[in-house]
């Protein structure tokens, strides 16, 4: 490691202050004088024509200010495949989603008002899960879904349920396979789950008379919902302004263009006045977005080495309702399909459905918490069947320098060290070492399961930075990667300290966008802000370098590559005695006479992924700009008399190169294996007939702090990235994503029964050894 | 609009008495949050369900998204906003920041709100405690061990002043 002086130090968050003293503001604590209050009106059914809407009651009554729905607010929206009305348009598809709004002076009497609207209904067939959808006759969710407008990037299909299918190929599958020792084909399922923001979605919307409209929302994505909400509204650019405050989670759920066309809506019809959009708890669960629930199929062939020589893998996601960014997790899904393994043969295929479910969006891991728990739950049945040890099976078959990955792209040594990952899991674990005496109904077993994952984002998904001198030679740095809790401000603060080779303390990161003021991002997702905006803040102290060192150059008649610029001053590479003190020269340098040269330095950072678009029919090309590897393991403990499940220990390793910060990256890596964990042994959206029946707290559970393992921890293997901002690599998402698969392979080595679907509930297991006992019986 | 009875209450908030008149229906958490702007307290569930609503009623902690406002009559009531000292942060929130028991902080106030209740019951709590104390406050952003880490600092550095 390099002798870094702001890099690698676990410096707390700016942000942390503002938030444990309660100053900080979010959404809902944001309000305006005259402000109205916005209420939605949801579908009771997950399929119907609307065959009327009368709103006239509700306009009636006083203190409503504006009702809209779809046959006033005919607009459309979505990030890649336009395919969401704001509102219901001719008919529902799914449960809870919004047909009409109202603004009124209270909430009481906007929610009076919602009561007052009646809709008629003629329900139709539900498409109720992945199998119906794909049935040949199966009724169309979307029957003019080749009218839509989509990027030419995805591939929806003419008279399906199918909006995306994502297709790599890679080697001869046929040829892999005919040189296969043996092959294993298996099945998998997970189901919908919820991001779980602990802040509510909300946003507050203003139209002005002149057409200038301003929105405050809970946002992942200020300016790509910016540019939504103006294609969606048809305004310009300019006339639309996103502020957003701190975010109280994200996770994928408040990314893109989510709730806020509701606020914009109701403000259109209410122009001049602001209106406050919060969703409730229920809504926060029907009314965004969702984890799409998956079916994977995977056929691996394998040698008579344990080598595998070919993969066939089919995945089917239900997309719910509308496709929307899930139409971008199938693909991201897609390319990576086999996860980081080195397979010469593989045949991978990447389905969005579509289903009157509720609509799956981004979520943390996008698509790779669903992929990894089909290979990784595979690669330890294969491991078993082989009889060999499941880590080392996986050590001779993950990617190495030299490898070709799902994509074509070669391993490099910088890529990242899948190995150390595997080996630095097994020794925290005493991989392979026996166990302790229990009572006979205990039984304890250990697991782990690889992963990787690179940024999913378009090729031209670009980040600008600033970075601004003040008076006193201080520093603001301003960019537009949001803080959702993973604590880019921190990370931002001390690249950008580093770069300048000042005190942490001198710089100030401005981290709350405004669309007006701020740079450009394109948004904060796919784990990419430390990474890319990094980048982009290097480029941006660099630029405000170059104009110090110009002017200086002046002054002492010399040139700027003679110059360099420290965290106080600017000198004289070679006469270190000559300088000029920052404050004298970053408002513009004044000479004796009082004639002042230069001005105010700004720097400005730009940065681009330099990514390629991917072959239609193979999937291979260049769609990722650099991938974090890591590796989970759990040691758990099963009751066999009652199914309970205790995990014991949780760890994960994973390969972020140069770690900028470990408080937060510690925080990242623990805060995502819970949140894996609650995806592995709890969360799980129940449907009946199309309807979601646990859209609450009471009946959805997360985890609690007494929910946790006796032991967790976190492990950092640090390979400097070469393209990443001192080496750094993504690390959000990624912790979450090989929990489940860890869990269940543990559970198989505690109890022997291997479980192909999600959630590891106590009654899931215990059904499946009391299934494992009556085979048994019937096989004697 | 039917808005229930109206009463006058009188009670104290973070050490300043108040007098208020409130419909029979309006909960603690609106009034602290609408009628006084302390917007630390947040709405997460509206159900008693997740604990970002903490505040201290009477020294314990409540859920004032279920406390009618009704009920704080006479009540000495202390939010996130109220445990600061003039020049420098509770010893609470200071370990919160250093530990990085902070992520998007919106469960925050009422996970600090729930631990400084602890604290002054019990000021040398164990980690089983202090997980069954924090268990009613949602948290998903870290996974909790920051949190629990940070509870026990507090509590070192609270015990070493008291010493």
């Amino acid at each position: 490691m390099k002798n870094f002086k702001s890099i690698g130090k676990p410096s707390p968050r700016e942000d942390a202050y503002d938030k444990a003293t309660g100053n900080a503001k979010y959404i809902a604590d944001i309000d305006f004088p005259g402000m109205l209050y916005g209420k939605v009106l949801r579908s009771p059914h997950p399929h119907a024509v609307i065959k009327k809407i009368d709103t006239s009651k509700a306009e009636k009554l006083n203190g409503v200010v504006a009702v809209t729905h779809a046959a006033k607010c005919p607009y459309k929206m979505g990030l890649y495949l336009v395919d969401r009305p704001v509102f219901a348009t001719g008919k529902v598809r799914y449960m809870g989603e919004p047909v009409a709004a109202v603004a009124a002076v209270s909430e009481e009497i906007a929610e009076e008002a919602l009561k007052l609207v009646r809709v008629e209904y003629e329900e139709l067939p539900v498409v109720d899960n992945i199998e119906d959808a794909l049935r040949k006759k199966a009724p169309l969710v979307h029957p003019d879904l080749m009218n839509y407008e989509y990027l030419p990037i995805y591939y929806p299909k003419k008279d399906t349920n199918i909006f995306n299918h994502f297709k790599l190929r890679k080697g001869n599958i046929n040829k892999g396979f005919q040189k296969a020792y043996r092959v294993f084909e298996n099945e998998f399922y997970l189901p919908q789950i919820h991001h779980v923001p602990m802040e509510p979605h909300g946003a507050i919307a203003k139209w002005e008379r002149d057409g200038k409209l301003t929105v405050y929302s809970s946002c992942q994505s200020p300016f790509t919902l910016r540019n939504l909400i103006r294609y969606a509204f048809k305004l310009s650019h300019k006339d639309v302004r996103v502020i957003a405050p701190y975010v109280g989670g994200g996770f994928g759920g408040k990314a893109g263009i989510n709730m806020e066309p509701l606020a914009v809506a109701l403000a259109k019809e209410a122009k001049g006045k602001w209106v406050k959009l919060i969703f409730s708890r229920e809504e926060t669960f029907t009314g965004t977005v969702v984890r799409q629930a998956m079916k994977g199929k995977i056929k691996t062939g394998v040698s008579r080495k344990g080598r595998i020589v070919a993969e066939k893998i089919e995945l089917f996601f239900d997309g719910g309702a509308y496709a929307e960014y899930g139409t971008n997790v199938v693909r991201a899904a897609g390319y990576t399909i086999i996860g980081p393994y080195d397979i010469e043969n593989v045949q991978g295929d990447s389905y969005g459905v579509y289903t009157n479910h509720l609509v799956g969006g981004a979520f943390r891991g996008f698509g790779h918490g669903e992929l990894h728990w089909v290979v990784e739950s595979q690669m330890d049945i294969i491991a078993h069947a082989m009889k060999m040890d499941p880590a080392e099976f996986r050590r001779i078959n993950v990617l190495k320098p030299g490898s070709r990955n799902s994509m074509g792209q070669t391993i490099t040594e910088h890529t990242g060290n899948m190995t150390a990952c595997i080996d630095a899991v097994a020794e925290k674990l005493d991989w392979g070492k026996k166990r302790m005496k229990l009572p006979a109904h205990i039984k304890r077993g250990k697991g782990l399961a690889v992963l990787e994952k690179a940024p999913a984002m378009p090729a031209n998904a670009t980040s600008c930075a600033r970075v601004k001198f003040n008076e006193d030679a201080t520093v603001i740095v301003q960019f537009s990667g949001m803080e959702i809790g993973q604590g880019c401000i921190a990370a931002l603060s001390q690249i950008c300290a580093e770069r300048l080779k000042m005190d942490i303390t001198k710089v100030h990161a401005a981290g709350l966008p405004d669309t007006d003021f701020s740079p450009y991002e394109w948004q904060t997702v796919a784990s990419r802000i430390t990474w890319a905006v990094g980048n982009a803040v290097i480029n941006a102290v660099d630029d405000a370098h170059a104009k110090i060192k110009k002017v200086a150059a002046q002054v002492f008649g010399s040139v700027p590559e003679e110059l360099d610029v420290d965290g106080e001053k600017v000198f004289l590479k070679k006469d270190t005695k000559k300088f000029i003190p920052l404050p004298d020269i970053v408002l513009g340098y004044q000479y004796p006479d009082g004639h002042t040269i230069g001005g105010p330095v700004e720097g400005v950072g730009t940065f681009t992924p330099h990514l390629t678009n991917l072959d239609k029919n193979t999937g291979q090309g260049d769609a990722a700009a650099e991938w974090t590897f890591g590796c989970e393991g759990a040691e758990v403990e099963v009751n066999t008399e009652t199914g309970e499940l205790k995990v014991l220990d949780l760890i994960g390793a994973f390969d972020l190169g140069t770690v900028i910060n470990p408080l937060t990256a510690k925080g990242q890596i623990i805060g995502g294996m819970i949140q894996g964990l609650g995806s592995a042994v709890l969360e799980e959206l129940k449907y009946k007939d199309g309807k979601v029946r646990n859209a609450s707290f009471v009946d959805y559970k997360i985890l609690t702090a007494a929910d946790l393992p006796e032991k967790i921890t976190s492990i950092f293997i640090q390979t400097p990235d070469a393209k990443g901002p001192y080496g750094a690599r993504a690390v959000g998402e990624h912790p979450m994503i090989s929990v489940p698969a860890a869990i269940a392979n543990a559970v198989y080595d505690a109890v022997g029964v291997r479980i192909h679907s999600l959630p590891l509930t106590d009654e899931n297991i215990l059904r499946h050894l009391k299934a494992k006992k009556a085979d048994k019986g019937k096989k004697k | 609009m039917k808005k229930g009875f109206v009463h006058e209450i009188n009670f104290t908030v973070n050490g300043i008495k108040r007098a208020l008149s409130v419909h029979s229906n309006e909960t603690l958490l609106k009034v602290l949050r609408e009628h006084y702007g302390l917007t630390g307290a947040k709405e997460g569930c509206g159900g008693g369900e997740c604990g970002a609503c903490t505040v201290l009623l009477n020294g314990s902690p409540v859920n004032s998204c279920l406390v009618l406002a009704v009920e704080a009559d006479n009540a000495h009531i202390l939010t996130i906003e109220g445990i600061a000292a003039k020049d420098s942060i509770h010893p609470i929130q200071q370990a919160f920041i250093e530990y990085g028991a902070v992520q998007c902080g919106f469960c925050t106030p009422g996970m600090i709100m729930t631990a400084y209740a602890l604290l002054q019951k019990n000021p040398d709590p164990d980690e089983a405690q202090i997980k069954r104390a924090l268990s009613g406050n949602l948290c998903r952003c870290t996974g909790y061990v920051q949190i629990i880490e940070a509870v026990k600092a507090a509590a070192k550095r609270m015990k070493g002043k008291r010493g």
